[in-house]
């Protein structure tokens, strides 16, 4: 259990420092203009990488298996722009159904 | 930039973020209890994510620091994939920061309170935000997110194998539908795609957690003008 608190120790510490940048840290100054480009970049690669990972990551290597239909499910219900948790609940109801067939 | 002077003023524009926020509160709710279920059954426990939703409070990195967890990713893995998720704050709160008011302790503590909806709804447009929409928006959402925690850290105790419950497919599911809102632009297709190219080449080869933190570099293809 240690490991996961220090996981949450410090991206706890880290996120409350980044939230307080411009009101405490910064105190008015901003960003340099490439590194905003580059931060704002940040958010739709880590979650694209996550998407990749957790439906195909496997011990190791790459694995396909029931969470690959499950996330096409879900692309389709964020096509039909379905709510987030639905979009969530289609993918694991999909991959629980696939298991118990 | 005038300052509210009564505290009825204030009041009356907190009230305005909670009216605002009130459509969407089941959201961060239910996005709570997902988040309290997924971080137990990656074996969190229940109380880090409890404290995890209260002092992080940004539900994206919470999920992303679970999910690298739950595969085994080392600590430094973990941490680095949620502060890089969460980097999207710092320029968001400099814009906000010139409608804070107060002293740099209450400065600080009003920041905590930046989350995307309450910063999207609060934009007044030409750089101005509604102070009191920002803080009742995330004074309504805080207690929801932290409680929709709690909650689910707890059912999740007694729900059971979370594989057979289609959980692990949750995750990817849900970093698309947090993805889809954030491809805002050409660039920002163009970094998703080429962080997912990197991310699936080094799966197999590099340990859990490091093919995400190599596919963040895709977000400098953002130094070009």
């Amino acid at each position: 259990m240690t490991h996961v608190w220090l996981v949450v120790g410090a991206v706890g510490v880290a996120t409350i420092a980044i939230k307080a940048t411009g009101p405490v840290l910064l105190g008015g100054r901003s960003l340099p203009p490439r590194l905003a480009d580059v931060v704002e970049l940040l958010a739709p690669a880590v979650l694209a990488a996550l998407v990749v990972t957790q439906a195909v990551g496997g011990d190791g290597e790459i694995v396909v298996d029931e969470r690959v239909p499950a996330l096409a499910a879900a692309a389709v219900a964020l096509v039909l722009r379905a709510p987030m948790l639905l979009v969530v609940v289609v993918a694991a109801v999909v991959a629980a159904l696939l298991r118990a067939l | 930039m005038p300052r509210v002077a009564s505290t009825g003023g204030r009041a009356i524009r907190l009230r305005d973020g909670i009216r605002a926020g009130a459509p969407l509160a089941p959201a961060p709710f239910a996005f709570g209890v997902s988040f309290g279920v997924l971080a137990q059954a990656a074996g969190m426990g229940i109380v880090a994510p409890i404290v995890m939703s209260a002092t992080t409070f940004a539900g994206s990195a919470q999920f992303a620091a679970a999910s690298i967890l739950d595969e085994n990713g080392t600590v430094l893995a973990a941490i680095l994939a949620a502060v890089l998720l969460n980097a999207r704050y710092a320029p968001m709160s400099i814009a906000a920061a010139p409608s804070f008011e107060g002293r740099p302790l209450r400065r600080l503590a009003a920041s905590q309170l930046i989350v995307d909806e309450s910063w999207a709804i609060a934009a007044r447009g030409g750089g101005r935000f509604d102070l009191g929409v920002l803080l009742g928006i995330g004074l309504l959402f805080y207690p929801l997110w932290v409680g929709g925690t709690a909650l689910g850290a707890l059912a999740g105790d007694v729900v059971g194998d979370p594989e057979r419950l289609g959980l692990d497919a949750a995750f990817p599911a849900l970093f698309l539908a947090l993805l889809v809102p954030q491809v805002r632009s050409r660039r920002a297709l163009v970094a998703a795609l080429l962080a997912a190219g990197t991310a699936l080449v080094l799966l197999p080869l590099a340990p859990p957690g490091v093919p995400i933190i190599a596919a963040s570099a895709a977000s400098l293809i953002g130094l070009r003008r």
